[in-house]
């Protein structure tokens, strides 16, 4: 067995616990742990990507999601402070049924395409840097597959409408978000100010050297 | 218990009573928290992390001291109110035998008189350098800068103490002011060590201003904090620097001279912003202005007697006549008021009531005022400008 | 299963490394705040106080382990671990020598950058999980202040990756053995670089004057707070392991790594002087300078740092386009 495929076992293994662990009924109840696990889960296919020579994937996978997406998602639970009994137990509704519908047909058809794709090519190697998936191909071939220049080359050539598109889509999310979160304090509650002109000293601040009911001689 | 008569234990500030769409939240900063200078609680309702409403409750350092004082003859009550502005023990002394020299119509010596100026001015430097460090180590933190600035200048206090110590033998509870004197004289030489120790002083006080109020981060987060205008200051009765950071010229010093104060020229320092940042130029300069008006006065220290009464034998010696005095003096913190009323007759040897005015219960009053509106950061900020002593304010 | 054996041997020797050099390392700071501010600092335990570090970890391992009422017992247990785990974690990439290195990732910084924005999330975890108000706004203010200071560090790490054209951290210190020193040259944006990317540190391992996060004068310790023993004592060296991993990696990108100057007998101990000399650069500032609250401290970040760091990245690249190519 080579190390390979020992992590590969390893991790993949970690990240179904994981995506298990968040549907479990002990943790699921709680979900922060739910989306900790989720957390766990996106680090483990990190792993795997990083497996598969993706180093550039791996890490972004690591910084975008686990790291930025996935705090907010903890963030915004943990600030809610949902308590376990206030989590409505799990009640089959049509749109439950139906999406429970639609799920079981995306996992079809990928495992279709995934058999069909192993089909085509000769095997599937997982040794880096000849991870030919499916036997696909495209233009420029492997070399370099995964890289940061390969992706970087891809990205502002191929992709270079869509990646500009998806990042002036990511500003416009920005500049609402804080649109949508600024708002005013206008409730600040202080007190109205005492009333200063029943102060001796109000009426007269500059004659206060005349002030003698102080002191002692 | 109704609706309309709502029992004696009712909190009147209830989270529930708020605005129930604004996620409100209530801190209660201290009793037990690092900065809010002894047991003193503020109940913040916060909007994440901005202040909407302040409410300071205070008296956890309670121990009866007024009533104590009518317990005692008016000799024995001296010692006894060391400890409640304990940052400034001398003015503390000072303000009650005033009063009870008042009450008893003693006259105290001109040279007691003089005396009591220099101490009263060394133990303003002593108090603003121990609230120069305390106020750096709220916004520096017991672990950064701020404990820096708070070392040094509690070393600075503690030549100041060790120079108390030639004189009354006590670093902290002095019990000099005797009623119609001092019990202590000045020892040979103490006025030259007086000299080392403000020239040292004032030879660091640049490095210290270099370090807190000239320091960049200091002035973002004073100026504009906590700002307290005339009309709020005057309106609840602030004294000392606070009032004068208000752009009101009032200080007892110069306004209804006691002491030595009428010989002595004292210049009042004085800021219009009202913020956190004037309250700190205030006391910086009142910091020279001490070191000034001790040096004069220990230049034109006259000789003679320090005690006009009669020697102190007996602790009963003292008896009023029915009658009150009101006494109030400048301390580092405002004007401390002695309040005292004599029942005269077989109850004449002790206050029938003493009640003393805390220039800190004063400026903490302000809190309700200028909190809301600021952060958690600034709560710290503010109430370390306001200098309060809880001893002083619990008493 | 070579690699594996390897990996494990270099991963035992960097956390024990790591781990002495950071105990050691609080000594170091004991001693220069003890110094800067008329103290003396640790003398009893052991000849200069040597062994405080020693003593200091006794004391927390005997400490009663207290879980405060209402507290994520699972979360308050695992966050400390996590936090020395992810600092840890970031050296098995950094390169102490041509040869010292646990991985040299062909995406080194990148990989430095993710586990860094990822220990927001422990920190996260312990500031929730005390159920303690002042823990959880301590978590709050890391949370904003991590994912703010991650802009600028990722931007000044930016402009190294376009002067050198590489991302990885090895490749990054050949670069600058041939080409000079990043902190240096090209003179002027180097240097600013490297001050922002000193800054950035400052605020991500929670330094004064950014340390608003633990703030003990207005949030009693932060996320540390409900804290006791040995979790404690982890948190606590997550930071400092933090501070001194994010010291080396300052060293690797800016001040040429292993290399000497002029190249003069370069190798590890050239790592290891200059990282320790950043080191005890950052508790010289922390013991020099007051803090800044936490609206000054996100001013400072966005209107200030970020729009210098997107300057310097495009004019790295117009340096690359026209001078060096």
């Amino acid at each position: 067995m080579s190390m390979e495929l020992i992590l590969f076992y390893v991790l993949g293994g970690g990240a179904l616990a994981f995506a298990a662990a968040m549907l479990l009924p002990n943790v699921g109840r709680n979900p922060i742990h739910s989306a900790l696990s989720l957390v766990g889960t996106l680090f483990c296919l990190a792993g795997l990507y990083a497996l598969l020579s993706a180093h550039l994937l791996s890490a972004l996978q690591i910084i975008v999601y686990a790291g930025a997406v996935m705090v907010l998602f903890t963030f915004v639970i943990m600030l809610l402070n949902l308590q376990p009994d206030e989590i409505q137990p799990v009640r089959l509704t049509t749109l439950k049924v139906a999406a429970g519908i639609i799920g079981l047909f995306v996992f079809g058809k990928l495992i279709t395409a995934i058999t069909l794709a192993a089909g085509g090519a000769q095997s599937v190697d997982l040794t880096p840097h000849s991870a030919a998936i499916g036997g696909a191909t495209w233009e420029g071939g492997f070399n370099g597959y995964g890289t940061i220049r390969e992706v970087g080359r891809m990205l502002y050539t191929t992709f270079l409408v869509p990646f500009e598109l998806v990042s002036v889509l990511l500003l416009v999310a920005a500049v609402g978000a804080v649109v949508l979160a600024k708002r005013s304090l206008h409730y600040i509650d202080a007190p109205t100010p005492p009333p200063a002109k029943l102060n001796r000293l109000a009426n007269k601040p500059e004659a206060a050297a005349t002030h003698d009911d102080h002191g002692h001689h | 218990m109704n609706a309309r008569h709502p029992g004696p234990t009712t909190d009147r500030y209830r989270l529930e009573q708020m605005d129930a769409d604004a996620d409100l939240m209530v801190l209660n900063f201290g009793p037990q928290h690092p900065s809010t200078h002894g047991v003193f609680r503020i109940k913040l309702i916060l909007d994440g992390e901005v202040v909407v409403r302040a409410i300071p409750y205070a008296g956890y350092l309670h121990r009866g001291v007024e009533k104590l004082l009518e317990k005692l003859t008016f000799a024995q009550g001296v010692p006894i109110v060391d400890k409640n502005d304990y940052v400034s023990p001398m003015t503390n002394e000072q303000a009650l035998v005033m009063a009870f020299e008042k009450l008893l119509k003693i006259e105290v010596p001109r040279r007691a008189r003089w005396m009591r100026t220099i101490f009263a001015e060394l133990q303003r430097v002593a108090s603003h350098m121990l609230w120069l460090g305390t106020f750096a180590l709220d916004m520096g933190g017991a672990l950064g800068g701020g404990s820096g600035v708070f070392i040094y200048t509690f070393r600075e206090r503690d030549y100041i103490l060790d120079l108390f110590e030639m004189v009354t033998g006590g670093r902290f509870h002095y019990n000099t002011h005797t009623i119609g004197g001092n019990r202590h004289d000045i020892p040979a030489g103490w006025d030259r060590e007086v000299f080392k120790v403000l020239d040292l002083i004032e030879s660091r006080l640049p490095e210290y201003e270099a370090m807190s109020s000239n320091n960049a981060i200091f002035v973002a987060r004073t100026k504009g904090v906590g700002v307290i205008d005339k009309d709020l200051a005057l309106g609840l009765g602030l004294t000392g620097p606070i009032l004068r950071a208000s752009g009101v010229p009032f200080d007892l010093r110069r306004d209804a001279p006691y002491h030595a104060y009428d010989e002595l020229k004292v210049n009042v320092a004085t800021a219009t912003a009202g913020d956190c940042q004037a309250r700190a130029q205030v006391r910086v300069a009142e910091l020279r202005e001490s070191i000034r008006l001790v040096r004069d006065g220990l230049a034109g220290l006259p000789a003679g007697g320090i005690n006009g009464g009669k020697p102190i034998k007996m602790p009963q010696q003292f008896k009023a006549m029915a009658g009150q005095a009101y006494v109030g003096i400048d301390t580092p913190r405002g004007e401390l008021g002695t309040f005292v009323v004599a029942g005269g007759g077989d109850k004449g040897t002790a206050p029938y009531r003493c009640k003393i005015r805390a220039p800190s219960l004063h400026a903490l009053s302000a809190l309700p005022w200028i909190l809301p509106g600021h952060t958690v950061s600034d709560v710290v900020v503010i109430l370390g400008s306001l200098d309060p002593i809880m001893g002083e304010v619990d008493r | 299963m070579q690699g594996l054996l390897r990996g494990l041997v270099y991963g035992g020797l960097i956390i024990t490394v790591l781990m002495t050099a950071t105990a050691w390392g609080m000594w170091l700071e004991r001693k220069l705040a003890a110094r800067m501010q008329s103290r003396i600092g640790p003398n009893v335990v052991g000849k200069f106080g040597l062994l405080q570090p020693v003593a200091d970890l006794m004391k927390l391992l005997q400490k009663e382990e207290i879980y405060p009422i209402g507290a994520d017992r699972l979360l308050f247990d695992l966050a400390p671990f996590l936090v020395t785990t992810f600092a840890i974690a970031t050296a098995a990439v950094v390169p102490f020598s041509a040869d010292a290195v646990g991985a040299d990732l062909d995406v080194g910084i990148l990989w430095v950058l993710a586990l860094g924005g990822l220990m927001v999330i422990p920190v996260w975890m312990a500031g929730w999980a005390s159920n303690n108000k002042f823990a959880l706004i301590g978590g709050m203010r890391a949370v904003a202040q991590s994912i703010s200071y991650g802009v600028p560090l990722v931007l000044t790490s930016l402009v190294a990756v376009v002067f050198t054209g590489t991302m990885s951290l090895s490749g990054m210190v050949k670069f600058q053995i041939a080409h000079g020193w990043l902190a240096l040259w090209p003179p002027g944006p180097g240097v600013i670089a490297f001050l922002l990317f000193y800054m950035a540190l400052l605020a991500e391992s929670n330094r004064i004057p950014f340390d608003i996060p633990e703030a003990e004068s207005e949030l009693v310790a932060g996320i540390t707070t409900e804290y006791t023993g040995m979790k404690f004592g982890l948190l606590y060296v997550g930071e400092y392991v933090h501070t001194m991993v994010g010291s080396a990696i300052a060293a690797v990108i800016f001040l040429g790594g292993w290399d000497g100057p002029f190249h003069i007998a370069s190798g590890l101990h050239w790592m290891v002087i200059k990282t320790v000399a950043l080191f005890a650069s950052v508790y010289w500032v922390r013991w020099s300078l007051l803090r800044f609250r936490s609206d000054q401290l996100m001013r400072l970040c966005w209107v200030y740092l970020v729009p210098l760091s997107v300057g310097l990245v495009i004019f790295a690249a117009l340096w690359r386009h026209f001078v060096l190519s």
